[in-house]
């Protein structure tokens, strides 16, 4: 098969790769533009290791061909955390909601859509947004505190969300 | 007196506001200044910005990329292996197969039986029979599928009764089998009997007995397997592999690879769980290193999630036939136990899994009496091994399900007839003479039962609805090192320069739990530095002192020992430097907070930084080398090392839950689970041990097993092999209960294993409270609960 032309912008910056039609989005994050903060977990979407944001909609990389991005906006874990740390990802840290850390970056994606969604979520909303995501480490109590830490902050600063740098 | 505190009471309104890591203003354990703070661990700014390396991260100029074929029988001659048509195709650097590496390696000294890949026969349908190195993954997958390999079948051993039968050699799975059968395909025998077992049972007041069952699990943890090799250019090997412990996998590498250890460096990458999995010297280890040693480039072996699973060493599958007796006041009397535990393909841990699974049941019960009868076996199944827990959690269900048995033929309150039976504090188990130190487990109990309020449950709530107990034990640390030698278990090496930065340096494994957070503060609260200038270095073999790695819940105990002992000549140094500078005589010195301070005269002090270039006057960088390793212990009886550990911990767990009497399907409500873990040098981290313990506790009670149809692994993947989700997963209570060890660093015993045995027979118990019938097979999954409902309702229609 031939590779095509993949334009798309990934946390804020113009992308252009030639992908083959059969790689996920997952596999050109990782391989190509060298964002391995996405990890994956399963490669069939049953972990959530692998979410990232497109076009604001929280999705599993590894079964999201990357052509099937063209021209959408891509958000990953390192957007989080440049020029400041996201609330979350602080809070993952200090709660505790991460051990070995191979699940955080998906639970974090997640978490963030859901905190842009409801900004002040209960627990049982939580446990719904990542029911889909998971973690072998934590038993999950501490990944909803740290949701609950981070939300609470975010609603106090009201701080902006996670928008990266202007195209 | 022990003390409770825990999830339950506590919250984390003290960590705000910080951007990078830093001691967070939390309080400090009594007369500690780091020690009990809950501090976040070390490298978790790493893995939450997605900074961290894992192997699969990495990156190398000129990489190839590696696959493997593995065996599609489960046991068969190996007829030929044709390769040339992978080795012909375009992009295809490097293919190996067996006749590439004969040497046979395995965790165990006395169980080296695994080959990089097959050679004559294969034992497992899985077992790895070549593999490529090429230039893209895509290559290397293509590349494999053009291996052609003949096979003439052998008759498969799946069911581990099969493996106690006389067979010809050609049918034995490994040519070492256990000396006392030594034509079957039994990998190892244990029988001890101490104490009048028949007697005991023949003066009974109760007596129960039960079969037992268990499926095999996986750890299923998050990171497949991967690695990065590199032979490079100083001939030199360079293996970045996640391991639990590198020092195995450098001992194995050595002798396959057949180089000295000097020449090979292991370097540990971020570890995305492990669980006991990640322990073995594995055979893509060795792969990896041979086509890269073939081709001179760094190569990456990445599995894929179904690779994972038949790489395998999770939970043994397990028969068990098991019975106790009690005299007439509720006290113990006897066990006698009679267990096969399925090992598959390879010895992996399982000499030692054998012993454990007999020894670990003399706790947390004084034990008058104890029989024990333990094979495992060899099948053509995927090998079993160590998993958090190891060898404790199955007895452990049986045990703790005969307590309950016990509890209602007595008449007694399950929870009052453990109280009868537990171990005291500082005493000595009567026949391996296992050393028990501090032991909570009373006052942990009570607390489990106060916060429960299980007085008012048990026995009280309606059908469907239910409540029940569990309890265990384990060992912190094996006293009796895997290669036996005078070594240390556990070195810890410090270096601190004019910098003020504290570097420490070890070969535990950080594997999530929070190791390297455990070693900096034990190193910060001796020398009174705070936590941010100790930056622990533990990955890479060059420079880390030996320590035999994350295994067998060792690491707090030894390695932190270590670390104190080496910190504690740092302190030296610095107070005698304080002394000079002062006037002041060196033993009259604080360490605390940054500065040392004059204990009588607390005006005259100087700060860290003055202390160390004092201290660096004539000698420049500070050094200091502390180690561990376990005092004598137990007894002289053969296997009796099997056990032995400097302390410890203690559980227990009580679980609320409802069974749907129509389906058969088990919700879990809350668990309490309480657990001794001596002190907790940081509670945050031993409450996500706690609770990561009964969540992967919970999938075995009720949801997870690896299914088979023949040899074939029917569920290698995360759809099928269910782990708890979120909505499975109840609120979980971590009490903590702390009962200061002697020896222990700082008082520390351990909290990453002990603490998921309890929750099987909690679980297993509360349907029982909640519907009348014991379950004897795990998981605990709908249609075996069903099926027991109907049977339970079918006898009271008989009987009626």
């Amino acid at each position: 098969m031939s590779k095509r032309l993949l334009k798309f912008i990934v946390n804020g910056r113009k992308a252009e790769v030639a992908v083959e039609p059969h790689h996920t989005l997952a596999s050109v994050l990782r391989n190509e533009l060298n964002l391995t903060g996405t990890k994956v977990g399963c490669d069939m979407g049953t972990c959530g290791c692998c979410t990232v944001h497109v076009d604001g909609k929280a999705k599993l990389s590894c079964l999201t061909l990357a052509l099937e991005c063209q021209g959408t906006e891509i958000l990953t874990i390192e957007a989080l955390n440049e020029y400041e740390m996201h609330p979350l990802q602080r809070a993952f840290a200090e709660c505790g909601g991460s051990q070995c850390g191979y699940c955080t970056p998906g639970f974090i994606m997640k978490s963030c859509e859901l905190l842009e969604r409801n900004p002040d979520p209960t627990r049982e909303e939580i446990k719904e947004a990542l029911a889909g995501n998971l973690c072998r480490c934590t038993g999950f109590m501490k990944i909803y505190d740290a949701v609950e830490q981070a939300a609470g902050e975010l609603r106090k600063k009201e701080a902006p969300q996670p928008t990266p740098l202007k195209v | 007196m022990p003390t409770i505190s825990g999830s339950g009471e506590t919250k984390n309104e003290h960590q705000l506001n910080k951007g990078v890591w830093t001691d967070n203003g939390a309080p400090a354990a009594a007369g500690f200044s780091v020690i009990g703070k809950r501090v976040p661990l070390k490298d978790a700014y790493r893995k939450v910005t997605g900074e961290g390396v894992y192997a699969d991260d990495m990156k190398f100029p000129g990489m190839l990329y590696s696959r493997i074929l593995h065996a599609e029988k489960a046991h068969a001659k190996i007829k030929r292996i044709d390769t040339s048509k992978a080795e012909a195709l375009p992009g295809v650097r490097a293919v190996v197969t067996g006749n590439d590496a004969a040497n046979r390696f395995g965790v165990l000294p006395v169980s080296q039986d695994e080959l990089s890949m097959a050679r004559e026969k294969v034992i497992y349908n899985g077992e790895p029979v070549a593999a490529v190195a090429a230039d893209t993954e895509e290559i290397a997958a293509e590349a494999i599928w053009l291996i052609d390999v003949e096979y003439e079948p052998l008759e498969e051993f799946l069911k581990p009764r099969d493996s106690l039968k006389d067979v010809s050699p050609e049918l034995q799975i490994h040519d070492k089998v256990e000396k006392k059968h030594p034509n079957t395909n039994i990998h190892k025998a244990v029988d001890q009997e101490f104490g009048d077992v028949e007697g005991a049972f023949k003066q009974a007041e109760a007596i129960v007995s039960a079969e037992f069952k268990f499926d095999g699990i996986s750890h299923g943890f998050t990171e497949p397997h991967a690695i990065v090799a590199h032979w490079d250019a100083d001939d030199r090997l360079q293996l970045y592999t996640p391991q639990q412990v590198p020092h195995y996998t450098h001992r194995a590498l050595a002798k396959v690879l057949e180089l000295p250890m000097h020449r090979i460096q292991v370097i540990r990458t971020m570890v995305g769980g492990g669980f006991g999995g990640k322990s073995d010297p594995f055979q893509h280890e060795m792969i990896a290193s041979l086509l890269s040693m073939k081709t001179r480039r760094p190569v990456k072996l990445t599995m894929d999630r179904e690779e994972t699973f038949l790489t395998g060493r999770g939970r043994h599958p397990t028969e068990g036939k098991l019975a106790m007796a009690f005299d007439k006041e509720g006290k113990l009397t006897a066990l006698d136990s009679d267990i096969i535990i399925d090992g598959g393909a390879y010895g992996s841990f399982g000499v030692v899994s054998a012993y454990y699974n007999g020894v670990l049941s003399n706790g947390p019960y004084w034990m008058p009496a104890f029989r024990y009868h333990g094979k495992r076996v060899y099948s053509n199944r995927i090998p079993s091994g160590a998993m958090r827990g190891h060898g404790s959690v199955n007895p452990r269900f049986c045990t703790e399900t005969l307590m309950d048995m016990a509890a209602v033929k007595l008449g007694l309150d399950p929870c009052e007839l453990r109280l009868r039976n537990f171990l005291p504090s500082n005493t000595l188990t009567p026949y391996h003479k296992f050393r028990i130190t501090s032991n909570g487990i009373r006052e942990g109990l009570a607390e489990a039962m106060r916060r429960s309020e299980w007085k008012k449950k048990w026995g009280k709530l309606p059908y469907g609805h239910g409540i029940g107990v569990g309890c265990a034990w384990y060992i912190s640390g094996s006293a009796l090192p895997i290669h036996w030698n005078k070594l240390p278990q556990s070195t810890v090496h410090i270096k601190i320069d004019m910098d003020g930065g504290v570097t420490v340096h070890s070969l535990a494994a950080e594997i999530g739990q929070g190791s390297d957070t455990m070693l900096a503060q034990c190193v910060a609260e001796v020398i009174g530095c705070s936590l941010e200038r100790v930056h622990v270095k533990s990955t890479t073999t060059d420079t880390a002192p030996i320590d035999l790695g994350s295994y067998s819940s060792r690491v707090t105990f030894m390695a932190g020992n270590a670390a104190r002992k080496a910190a504690e000549s740092i302190r030296a140094q610095l107070a005698a430097a304080a002394s000079r500078l002062t006037g002041q005589p060196a033993q009259y010195f604080d360490f605390a907070g940054e500065e040392v301070i004059c204990r009588s005269k607390p005006d005259v002090r100087v700060t860290f930084m003055e202390a160390l270039h004092g201290a660096q006057a004539d000698i420049g960088a500070l050094i200091a080398s502390g180690s561990y390793q376990a005092p004598p212990l137990g007894t002289t009886f053969k296997g009796s090392n099997a056990g032995l550990s400097p302390s410890y911990s203690f559980s227990a767990f009580i679980c609320e839950l409802k069974v749907d009497p129509d389906t058969g399907f088990v919700q879990p409500l809350k668990i309490w689970a309480a657990h001794d873990c001596g002190r907790a040098l940081n509670p945050l981290a031993v409450e996500g041990q706690i609770e990561g313990s009964v969540h992967m506790g919970l999938g075995q009670a009720l949801t997870e097993q690896l299914r088979y149809r023949g040899a074939q692994l029917l569920n290698g993947n995360f759809l099928d092999y269910k782990i708890p989700t979120p909505f499975d997963t109840p609120e979980i209570e971590a009490i903590i209960v702390e009962s200061a060890d002697p020896e222990g660093p700082f008082g520390a015993k351990e909290c990453g294993e002990g603490a998921l045995a309890p929750i099987i027979p909690a679980v297993g118990n509360a349907i029982y409270d909640a519907v009348g019938v014991r379950m004897f097979e795990v998981p605990m999954t709908p249609d075996r609960v069903l099926r027991a409902i109907d049977a339970k309702k079918r006898a009271e229609t008989k009987g009626e």
